[in-house]
């Protein structure tokens, strides 16, 4: 299957890792991801502070090249997804908001083509078996913890989750590819990533208490699937240093996908050891 | 409802009459601890029309958005959308935020998405930097990313930035 | 030729400050065939009603027109009024100027003036081709039935078989006592619950009006009030092999009472969703407690038996929560609260109760002072929060809460928590209310006809409601409305036969081509093609004059009495001030 691909500004600089291993592994899967032309920031947390409008603006114009290109868009980073799904629900919930955005734009939003966020994907019929069919080293006797934060499920309707309080796609990801999903209790949680440069203190306080409560369940790794919370847990967790894995990270160690020393370097905290 | 209720009521879009009061909002948040008044607290204020108090306040910058508050709520209201509604007006009114690095960053932030159509990390955090005055918090950490080569200097180009024109011509008029 | 009486009521100020009552009068002096017309301030008052009666006595009149409120109001005593001077009732047609013309146009009278007299011109165009109808009579079966056997249940059962009324009570269960069998104790004198519906169930085994269904549902339903037949089938006893034994049952009345269910934990996903340990409902936490009354041992945990110390009792769990469960006030849980948080201190003394709260409800009887009393008593802890979520941590359930009143976030470890889940109407509800036709609320509560007088009829006539199926409730209420409905069942068992309104369907079987259009279309299954004749017949004692089958009819063969086609065109010729239509 082709998708359009939304990268988000981070791929290129701090969540770097997270588009190689996700391309790596969508490779492998055979399926291609096309990175939609000239995309521009979807606004991060902070475009929504500032304006109300410019924060749904921003996203827009990526969902309508994603249109002109007539394929289904993939935003693997939580933070990307979630205001690409909330310029989306502008536009179908009709209104002042979504003509405004129909005259800066000058284009129609047609409703045609869906937004899917790496849990969507995996939650496809068939993709689990898709995944574990690819698998040339199970990781055995690997415990994570899966971390979804607030992004990728959070408002409900917006997002399109149906279980925003438990959701487990991840998990069955991990599961795919032989790796032991633990139960815990956070993974919906909040890191605080908002405050994380502002206030680091907070958003430390917050990391820490993630890092041992995923520590406590009895996990070597912390999986995600957002470009914030990976630099947030990996960065400031103070009394743990559990890695945090993308979950493309992940699959593509079980598929042993070309490159991905280069992506365990980018990690502060190195998980290559985990696959020895 | 006060006039100022209602403005903010409409440009959040969110029912503020359906509040009872529960607390749920409150019991679930990650950040209550650095707030005023609690969740419930803040709604109470718009309630009564106290606009200075809540334009002044910690809270309207000290929420992360993480919609745990409305997504449990018995009656849908999102308080993010609340405190972004209370953000965007206090920039409006050239309020004196009680905290200044949180607005610093997110105009550091967007102003980087206004000059190159995406955000250019290395700028942006020096810009921070110097309107915030912080020079040293975090500078470990950003170092370290730094090192990994997660901080880059090239300089992102977005060709049909210019599309995006209208909504920062726009911006911070309501 | 006709001669109509019109009589202008001014409802004191309601409809005479926005209509002028004179000017209509005068209108409708030169109005042909109106024999009389008059105003007065009060129709239905007993003066008035003398004007409307001396009108026909000495006018001779051959309709009467009432211009005043709703038919709903005043149109029985009306019609009750002409028929003490020998008018046919049917005859006497109200014309509605206060609902739909002064309380809608108050402030242009003009406008208003000018409406209402073309209701009423309307209206005599409509009471002009009234036929004189006669009462629907019809027999009564003096037997009951009573479906459930709950509280509720059996309390209108047994004071019917008591009245000496052969009364058959349907039980899907293989035991009497509904939920009150899983209870502890009842507020607010921690009387023993099984020890108070055991007596009960005694008697009404012992009463020979009463003939039991146990592990029975209904599966058919036919007849109307006063005659319906109920098929009831019986399930083989467990472990027993045979066919499922089917009855008849010929009943005048009937009485729904069957009662409510928990709304389930798993819907609760903040709240683990049913997968957390020792997070549990209201009537879980009852059959704690009653086993540990029975054996005198402390109250336990379910997961590893440990002694409970501390438990957190959330109140509104799935109640109050219109975005995400049920919108209503489940009414009991505030109280039970209180009474199981006091006897957890009672049987495990030195354990901790908190118990989180929005508002405390005691709206029955002596409650108030009981919940009280056991906050100063028992040192009950109330929070007021709604707690946002809990999960497993350790050994323990964690709760996260806020305390509103002093504005913290709590975070609060328990061996046990109990969720006061919201009451919902029990399962299979919803096909009762399909077959007895007893409509449901949006909450699937079976719903009274009138929330304020007619509160124990549902919307079908000779089927009653009572207990928590019609709305949460604790036992004292249900067992009052138990009564209520046994009541109304005798009431009607004391007539000798049943008077119905005549405005029903009628057939033309001239133009009938017996299709069948109208059997599925008729809520009240009252239509039936009889296949011999070729047309299809309308049971009249069944019928509601609904006219479902006049519209759907395709060869025009079905109207409704007084309300033909014709008439109601004409209606609306006149309202708009065009000539009537040729007949």
């Amino acid at each position: 299957m082709e998708l359009s691909f939304y990268p988000g500004c981070t791929a290129h600089s701090t969540a770097w890792e997270f588009t190689k291993s996700t391309e790596a592994v969508f490779t492998a899967l055979g399926h291609e991801l096309k990175e939609i032309e000239d995309w521009n920031c979807c606004g991060g947390a902070s475009a929504k502070v500032v304006d109300k409008m410019l924060s749904l603006g921003l996203p827009a114009r990526n969902l309508l090249i994603a249109q002109r290109e007539g394929r289904t868009l993939i935003a693997p980073c939580a933070g990307c997804f979630n205001n690409v799904r909330r310029a989306l629900t502008a536009y179908e919930d009709g209104g002042e908001v979504a003509k405004a955005l129909e005259e800066a734009l000058g284009e129609k939003w047609k409703g045609e083509i869906e937004v899917w966020s790496l849990v969507d994907f995996f939650d496809r019929e068939g993709a689990m078996e898709e995944i574990a069919a690819r698998v040339k080293k199970p990781l055995s006797g690997l415990k994570v913890v899966a971390y979804y934060g607030c992004q990728m499920v959070r408002p409900p309707r917006v997002v399109g989750s149906s279980d925003w309080e438990n959701p487990t796609a991840l998990e069955r990801a991990a599961e795919a590819v032989g790796a032991t999903a633990l139960e815990w209790s956070y993974k919906v949680d909040c890191c605080g990533a908002d405050l994380g440069i502002s206030h680091g203190g907070h958003c430390a306080d917050i990391c820490t208490r993630l890092g041992e409560e995923a520590a406590k369940a009895g996990a070597d790794a912390i999986v995600v699937s957002c470009g914030l919370c990976q630099a947030n847990l990996d960065m400031r967790q103070s009394k743990t240093s559990l890695p945090v894995l993308y979950i493309t990270e992940l699959i593509g160690e079980a598929f042993q996908c070309e490159g991905r020393q280069k992506w365990w370097k980018k990690h502060l905290t190195d998980p290559s050891g985990l696959f020895k | 409802m006060n006039a100022f209720a209602k403005e903010i009521s409409e440009r959040s879009g969110q029912d503020l009459s359906r509040c009872y009061q529960c607390g749920k909002c409150s019991a679930g948040c990650p950040s209550v601890e650095w707030f005023d008044w609690p969740n419930h607290g803040v709604i109470r204020k718009i309630q009564l029309g106290a606009k200075d108090e809540l334009l002044k306040s910690h809270a309207i910058w000290m929420c992360v958005g993480c919609e745990t508050c409305g997504t449990r709520c018995p009656n849908d209201i999102y308080i993010s959308q609340l405190m972004d509604a209370l953000r965007n007006m206090a920039l409006e009114e050239g309020v004196k935020p009680a905290e200044p690095a949180v607005m610093t960053f997110h105009q550091a932030f967007t102003g980087s998405v206004s000059r190159f159509g995406r955000v250019h990390e290395l700028s942006m955090l020096m810009e921070y930097k110097l309107k915030s005055k912080d020079y040293f918090s975090d500078l470990g950490a950003g170092m370290k990313l730094f090192a990994k080569g997660k901080i880059p200097f090239m300089l992102p180009k977005v060709k049909g930035k210019g599309e995006l024109d209208t909504f920062f011509k726009n911006k911070g008029k309501g | 030729m006709e001669r109509i009486g019109v009589f202008l009521c001014w409802c004191g100020a309601n409809i005479a400050s926005t209509v002028d009552v004179h000017q209509v009068v005068e209108w409708l002096r030169d109005v042909n065939g109106v024999a009389h017309a008059e105003n007065y301030m009060y129709m239905c008052s007993d003066p008035g009603q003398e004007l409307i009666k001396k009108a026909i006595r000495e006018k001779n009149l051959t309709n009467v027109v009432v211009a005043s409120c709703s038919p709903r109001m005043h149109e029985k005593t009306f019609r009750k009024a002409a028929s003490l001077e020998g008018m046919n009732p049917y005859m006497v047609e109200i014309a509605n100027v206060r609902e739909q013309c002064s309380w809608v146009h108050q402030g242009d009278k003009d406008a208003a003036t000018r409406k209402a007299f073309n209701i009423i011109m309307s209206t005599i165009s409509k009471a002009k081709a009234n036929n004189p109808l006669e009462t629907i009579r019809v027999p009564i079966t003096r037997r009951a039935l009573v479906v459930g056997g709950g509280v509720a249940g059996m309390t209108a059962a047994l004071e019917l078989a008591e009245a000496g009324y052969y009364t058959a009570l349907v039980e899907r269960d293989d035991t009497l006592g509904g939920k009150m069998r899983r209870l502890s104790r009842t507020f607010p004198y921690h009387e023993d619950a099984s020890a108070v519906i055991a007596p009960k169930i005694e008697e009404l085994k012992a009463n020979d009006n009463i003939k039991l269904y146990l592990r029975s549902d209904v599966t058919e339903v036919s007849g109307y009030v006063g005659n319906f037949q109920v098929t009831i089938e019986t399930r083989p006893t467990e472990g027993e092999d045979g066919a499922p034994e089917v009855v008849t049952e010929e009943v005048g009345g009937i009485v729904l009472a069957t009662g409510y269910d928990l709304y389930p934990v798993a819907a609760m996903s903040e709240y683990g969703g049913g997968k957390v340990p020792d997070v549990i409902d209201g009537l879980e936490f009852e059959e704690l407690l009653k086993e540990s009354l029975a054996t005198g041992a402390p109250v336990k945990r379910p997961s590893d038996g440990k002694e409970v110390e501390s438990v957190v009792f959330i109140q509104c769990s799935g109640s109050r929560d219109p975005e995400h469960h049920k919108p209503y006030c489940s009414r009991v849980c505030c109280l039970y609260t209180n009474k199981q948080a006091t006897l957890l201190t009672q049987q495990n003394p030195g354990a901790k109760a908190l118990i989180s709260y929005m508002d405390i409800r005691t709206d029955c009887k002596l409650t108030e002072e009981y919940c009280q009393g056991n906050i100063e008593e028992k040192g009950l802890v109330y929070i007021r929060g709604r707690v946002s979520r809990l999960y497993r941590e350790g050994d323990a359930v964690r709760v996260w809460t806020a305390d509103t009143l002093t504005g913290e976030k709590l975070e609060i470890d328990a061996d046990l928590v109990v969720l006061a889940m919201a009451i919902e109407p029990s399962v299979g509800a919803e096909q009762i209310s399909k077959m007895f036709r007893a409509a449901v609320d949006t909450n699937g509560f079976l719903q009274e006809s009138h929330i304020k007088l007619r509160p124990v009829e549902s919307s079908t006539m000779g089927v009653y409601l009572a207990g928590a199926a019609q709305y949460p409730k604790d036992i004292t209420d249900s067992v009052s409305q138990a009564l209520a409905t046994a009541s109304k069942i005798q009431s009607m068992f004391a007539s000798d036969e049943l008077h119905q309104d005549p405005l029903v369907a009628l057939v033309n079987p001239e133009v009938c081509a017996a299709c069948g259009l109208c059997v599925p279309i008729c809520p009240y299954g009252a239509r039936e093609v009889d296949e011999r004749a070729r047309f299809s017949r309308v049971n009249e004692a069944l019928c509601q004059g609904c006219g479902a089958c006049v519209a759907i009819c395709p060869n025009k063969a079905c109207m409704l009495k007084n309300d033909t086609p014709m008439q109601v065109l004409n209606q609306i010729h006149t309202f708009l001030g065009k000539e009537e239509p040729a007949q």
